[in-house]
Formats: C-alpha cells, sequence, structure tokens
C-alpha cells in the first residue's frame, strides 16, 4: 500500500516537475520570439530586468507619456553635470554646429548623414513632458524635435529591424531602445526646449528624448543613429553603457 | 511533531507540554519569503536614497529648487547605485507576487476573516486599554495570546497588510514614467511623482517601525518559541519563557 502510493506520488510529482520545467520553457521561448527579453536579462538580476521589461511592453506598447500644461514647466530646469566638451565638439559649437552630422545607418535602405537643418525640415513636434532622473530628481520642459519615426520611415527602415541604436559625440555615452520606443511618436530627436535653441548644457546641438524612460536614456549630443536585428554586436553586447557601468538597459522602471 | 524533528535544534523538548498548531504553511512560506525581499528592498532602497537624499512635494524637484526635507544624509551614492536599483526591483518582484499568493490563500482559507479580523465584542475602549495597559507593563502574553491575536495585533497587521504594503508598491508603481503613460491616476492622485516619491520614503519608515516593534515584541513573548512557530507551525503552550 505504502509502496503503491508513494509510486502514485512519485509519477504525480515528476509529472508536475515536467509540466513546470516545460510551461518554464515554453514561456521563455514565446517571451524571446515576442521580445520581451531585454539583452541585459543575464546575471543573479535577470530575472527582474526580465519580469520588469516584458510587463511594460505586454502593457505600454503604444501608451503616451504624461504631457503637462506650460504652466507646470520647470524654472529653472536642472542641468545636470556633464562632462566637458572635447576639442572636436569645440570646433563645432564655434560654427554654430553647422557642421553637425547625425549618420542614419544600419538596416536602413539609403543610409544618411543630415545636418541639423536637414533634421529640421521635417514637421516639428513639441511636447511639455517630465524628464526623471533614476538619482530621484526630475523636472518639466518643453522640447520641440523631429520624431525619431519620421527620420527613420524617410531613410527606409527594413522589415528585420528590431533595435536602435544611438550614440552621443562622447564615445563612452551610447544607448539603445526597442522598435515599441524607436517608433512612438513621443520619441524626439530634440533640437530646442522652453522656446530656444537646445543649450549645451542640456544636450545641445541634438538630444534624443525617450520620455517613456528615465532620463539616462535620453542621450545628449547625439550624432549617430544605428538600426539594427541584434545588439550583440555593440560594446559587450548587453545593449547599451548603462549595463556596462551596473545599470539596467530597459529604464521605463 | 514530525516537522520539528526534522530540525533537531528546534525540536520540542519533553512530551508534557501541549503542542498546539500556530501557523498554516502558506502563512510560513510567505512570511520568509516576504522578509527576505523586505531586507532587500530595504537596503536596496537606503543606496537609491543616497543618491539624492532630498525629498519633495509636488510634480517636479531638483537641486536648486525648494525641497521638503534635506535629509541629514551624504550624497555619496552617485553613479554607482546600478546594483541597489537592480536589487531593488528584484525585490519588489518577489515581493508582490508572494503577497499575491498570500492574499489569495488569505481570503480563500478565510484567515483574514478569523484570525486578522477583529471581533466586534474586541472593538471597545475596555478592551483596548487592556491590551494597551499589558503592552505597557510589558507582561508576557498569556496562553490563550499564544494561539490567537489580540486586538492590537490583529488592527496592526491589518493596516500593514491592506494598508502600508499596497501603498508603498503603489507609490513605487507611480514613479515609473511608462506604468503612468498607461495609467497616469496612478500619480496624479498624490499630486506629482516628487510626493509619490516622498510618501514612498515615509510608508517604508512606517514598515520599518513595524519591524522593530514586532521583533521586540517576539523577543517579549519568548524568541525561540515564536520564531520556532513560524518556522514549523507548531507552538508549545507553557513555554512561552523559552
Amino acid at each position: 500500500m505504502t509502496k503503491l502510493l508513494s509510486r502514485r506520488k512519485l509519477i504525480t510529482s515528476g509529472l508536475a516537475a515536467t509540466a513546470g520545467a516545460s510551461g518554464l520553457a515554453v514561456a521563455v521561448r514565446l517571451a524571446g520570439r515576442y521580445g520581451l527579453i531585454p539583452p541585459d536579462h543575464g546575471g543573479i538580476y535577470g530575472p527582474g530586468e526580465t519580469l520588469t521589461y516584458a510587463a511594460h511592453r505586454l502593457l505600454t506598447r503604444h501608451s503616451l507619456a504624461r504631457e503637462f500644461s506650460r504652466s507646470q514647466i520647470s524654472n529653472p530646469p536642472f542641468a545636470n553635470e556633464i562632462a566637458p566638451p572635447g576639442d572636436h565638439f569645440k570646433r563645432l559649437q564655434t560654427d554654430g554646429f553647422k557642421d553637425w552630422r547625425l549618420s542614419v545607418e544600419g538596416l536602413v535602405a539609403q543610409p544618411a548623414s543630415l545636418s541639423l537643418d536637414d533634421v529640421k525640415r521635417f514637421p516639428a513636434s513639441r511636447q511639455i513632458t517630465e524628464i526623471a532622473c533614476e538619482e530621484g530628481w526630475s523636472y518639466v520642459a518643453e522640447w520641440v524635435g523631429t520624431p525619431l519615426v519620421d527620420v527613420l520611415r524617410a531613410a527606409g527602415i527594413m522589415p528585420q529591424a528590431r533595435y536602435v541604436v544611438y550614440f552621443s559625440i562622447e564615445k563612452a555615452w551610447w544607448e539603445s531602445v526597442d522598435m515599441a520606443d524607436a517608433l512612438h511618436p513621443q520619441t524626439l530627436l530634440a533640437y530646442a526646449m522652453n522656446g530656444g535653441d537646445l543649450p549645451v548644457a542640456f544636450g545641445g546641438p541634438l538630444r534624443l528624448r525617450v520620455p517613456r524612460q528615465l532620463g539616462y536614456k535620453s542621450v545628449k549630443f547625439i550624432n549617430r543613429l544605428a538600426v539594427t536585428d541584434s545588439l550583440k554586436p555593440f560594446g559587450k553586447g548587453l545593449g547599451s553603457a548603462a549595463p556596462e557601468g551596473g545599470y539596467a538597459w530597459y529604464a521605463g522602471i | 511533531m514530525a516537522e520539528s524533528a526534522a530540525l533537531p535544534g528546534l525540536a520540542i523538548p519533553g512530551s508534557s507540554i501541549s503542542d498546539v498548531p500556530r501557523h498554516s504553511a502558506v502563512v510560513r512560506v510567505t512570511h520568509w519569503v516576504m522578509t527576505l525581499s523586505f531586507v532587500g528592498l530595504l537596503v536596496s532602497g537606503v543606496a537609491i536614497l543616497l543618491s539624492h537624499p532630498r525629498l519633495y512635494w509636488g510634480e517636479t524637484g531638483a537641486a536648486g529648487a525648494p525641497s521638503l526635507i534635506d535629509l541629514p544624509l551624504p550624497f555619496v551614492l552617485a553613479n554607482q547605485n546600478g546594483w541597489g536599483r537592480h536589487l531593488h526591483f528584484l525585490s519588489a518582484w518577489v515581493l508582490v507576487l508572494n503577497g499575491l499568493l498570500y492574499a489569495l490563500s488569505g481570503f480563500l482559507t478565510q484567515h483574514f476573516r478569523k484570525n486578522l479580523l477583529p471581533a466586534k465584542s474586541d472593538l471597545t475602549w475596555r478592551s483596548f486599554s487592556q491590551v494597551i495597559s499589558r503592552h505597557v507593563r510589558l507582561q508576557r502574553p498569556d496562553a490563550e495570546e499564544a494561539r490567537t491575536y489580540n486586538v492590537l495585533q490583529r488592527i496592526t497587521y491589518l493596516v500593514v497588510v491592506f494598508g502600508l504594503f499596497p501603498l508603498v508598491i503603489w507609490t513605487g508603481l507611480a514613479m515609473s514614467p511608462a506604468i503612468t503613460s498607461v495609467a497616469p491616476v496612478l500619480v496624479t492622485v498624490f499630486g506629482g511623482q516628487q510626493s509619490a516619491r516622498t510618501i514612498h520614503f515615509f510608508v517604508s519608515c512606517f514598515l520599518l517601525l513595524f519591524l522593530f516593534v514586532h521583533i521586540g515584541m517576539i523577543c517579549l513573548a519568548g524568541f525561540g518559541n515564536r520564531v520556532r512557530s513560524m518556522i514549523t507551525g507548531h507552538t508549545a503552550l507553557g513555554k512561552e519563557e523559552a
């Protein structure tokens, strides 16, 4: 009797374990297929990052970041510390950034090298949104720029595109977003802020605004975009500079 | 007895002591998982706070803008709190999923109704003052209280389970620009993101206060027996002096 019971128990728990393991395997495969696994999913903190990214992607694909009224604009906005600009940047700055170039590369039909005037030729989009730093502080400002989606569409996005990697003129600073954020109407190549040109202290002449994520995803001094199907070839393959410095790639928190 | 025998260090000596069931398996497992995740959240929360130990009220706030409180802490962890953020969100997932399991089971098994909801007869000033005066005089609980919770405990646990924890999770979500893009009301009810952050901090302080009092009361009631009963599920009556 005990033998029978223990055998039955063995079979049931064996079946349950198999079902659990295969269920998890199926979930992981489905998550991979629907782009719910972030590039920095490894390590002990990986499960937390993966759950957050997957949950946010299922819930927030098309939602719009909160917008504010003009009276809520922070005055003055807080200019976070930036590294002293290099000689190359200073030379460009003396000429009023007329030689600034934004290169559009990777999985696009027509790679391009755009001047600031080329970027400004697209219909302008304006937003009054909040930028929140991972440290805890935040401010509201008005940004004007070209939606990233317009620049990408003009270059012809190839169907296998999954991420857009964007680079600052500061070598150590680069980030990437998935296509949900890259094609999002509020993701802006911002060139103006609070009624004037985007100041250098806030990332001028060109900053990518990603208002549904924390401030460190809004990289300053953008000069290169690369459309890609894989983040493996970039840096250590973790998606951006943030995970290499110990921070999460996805920062919608 | 079977479970305590499996833990020799915690075995109850002698058979004269009556051994009564105290906590269900779900309550015990979720209690310790929650303890672990709460410690993770606390440590990482401090690490995150140390990168900007100022609190604001309203939508925005930054250095140079008026603050509500400048905590007397150094700004020491700028650009090195990545581990804290990772640990905070991982622990938060554990806490939330574990909490859902606990709440679901608590409703299904009627644990909340039977063990946490105070009896109407206990909701009188007389009953309150009795319990409070026993606490003030640091009296050990009697045998009856080893089996069940007194009215003060019941109300405290209900406030923690259905008040403080939901509020700390809610204010945490209210700081997420992606989550509030779906449900702006999560943050607007608090009057802005910085208010949510400030409330998150104070609710965490209340939870920490609860933790201190909780541990203090356990020491007073008999640390060994209380911890053992939360591990094995059984309590030894008459062993409150342990």
